[in-house]
């Protein structure tokens, strides 16, 4: 089960992860950046903080929006990954695909 | 020491495989992140045939068997009767074509594959097993 909350801060948009984003549940991460990106704002962060599982369904729906953020020039920035979930991202070195960052503070020193 | 653990093939079921995964390797010792490896191995296999062998049908089922030899290594055989995978049709995809073709898939063999140190498909008439071996780190 995931639940997955989207909020307006400042300037950019923020969608929160909690729980497993699997093979049942990535459905849900994809329609939530998906609206985030039609809202046309600029700064898309994720926080990661209660992402407890992540599989290759999940990260897929990570890497499909790749070429999307950067030919609209939208920051798109993962934070709060912890360390068991971070591992995964770098299995197949994701990690070097995507931004991410330690905290939403470092996220927003990267739009500044 | 064996462990069974037999599900329908419905997506939902996938959380309960990985729980069972978990308390089964929970008592061996493993890191948090080598047991989260192993576990997402699983689940990968799992998701592939629950939903491209058997299109999520809850009335079929699954059966993962665990051994596991202690300070030695682990072993995932992952049974069903669905339509088999054949390995040699597979070609693994490279990170830029699953960016470039926005794919959402593919990348789950990928894992299964950097994450295990042995990975085999087998089918014969009756059914096909996948078997996943890992050697445990010594500590």
């Amino acid at each position: 089960m995931v639940q997955i909350k989207s909020e307006v801060e400042d300037n950019f948009h923020k969608i929160i992860i909690e729980g497993d984003v699997d093979a049942s549940s990535s459905i849900y991460l994809d329609q939530a950046i998906s609206t985030a990106i039609e809202s046309g704002i600029k700064n898309i962060f994720i926080d990661c903080r209660g992402l407890n599982y992540i599989s290759s369904a999940g990260l897929g729906v990570f890497m499909s929006y790749i070429d999307e953020m950067s030919e609209n020039e939208v920051n798109f920035i993962i934070y709060g990954l912890t360390e068991k979930a971070q591992n995964v991202f770098q299995i197949l070195g994701l990690d070097q695909l995507l931004k991410i960052v330690e905290s939403k503070e470092k996220a927003k020193e990267l739009i500044a | 020491m064996n462990y069974r653990f037999k599900t329908s093939c419905t997506k939902q079921k996938l959380k309960e495989i990985r729980d069972f995964v978990t308390a089964v390797l929970y008592k061996y010792g493993l890191s948090e992140i080598e047991t989260n490896k192993l576990v997402l191995a699983v689940d990968e296999i799992c998701a592939n045939l629950i939903i491209h062998a058997h299109g999520c049908n809850p009335k079929e089922s699954i059966e993962l068997l665990i051994n596991v030899k202690e300070n030695e290594g682990v072993t995932f055989e992952i049974s069903d009767r669905g339509i088999g995978f054949n390995p040699g049709k597979y070609q693994e995809p490279s990170l830029n074509e699953i960016v470039k073709e926005k794919k959402k898939g593919g990348l789950g063999l990928m894992l299964v594959k950097r994450i295990m140190d042995d990975v085999e498909f087998k089918s014969d008439s009756r059914q096909n097993v996948c078997i996943l071996y890992k050697k445990f780190k010594p500590c």
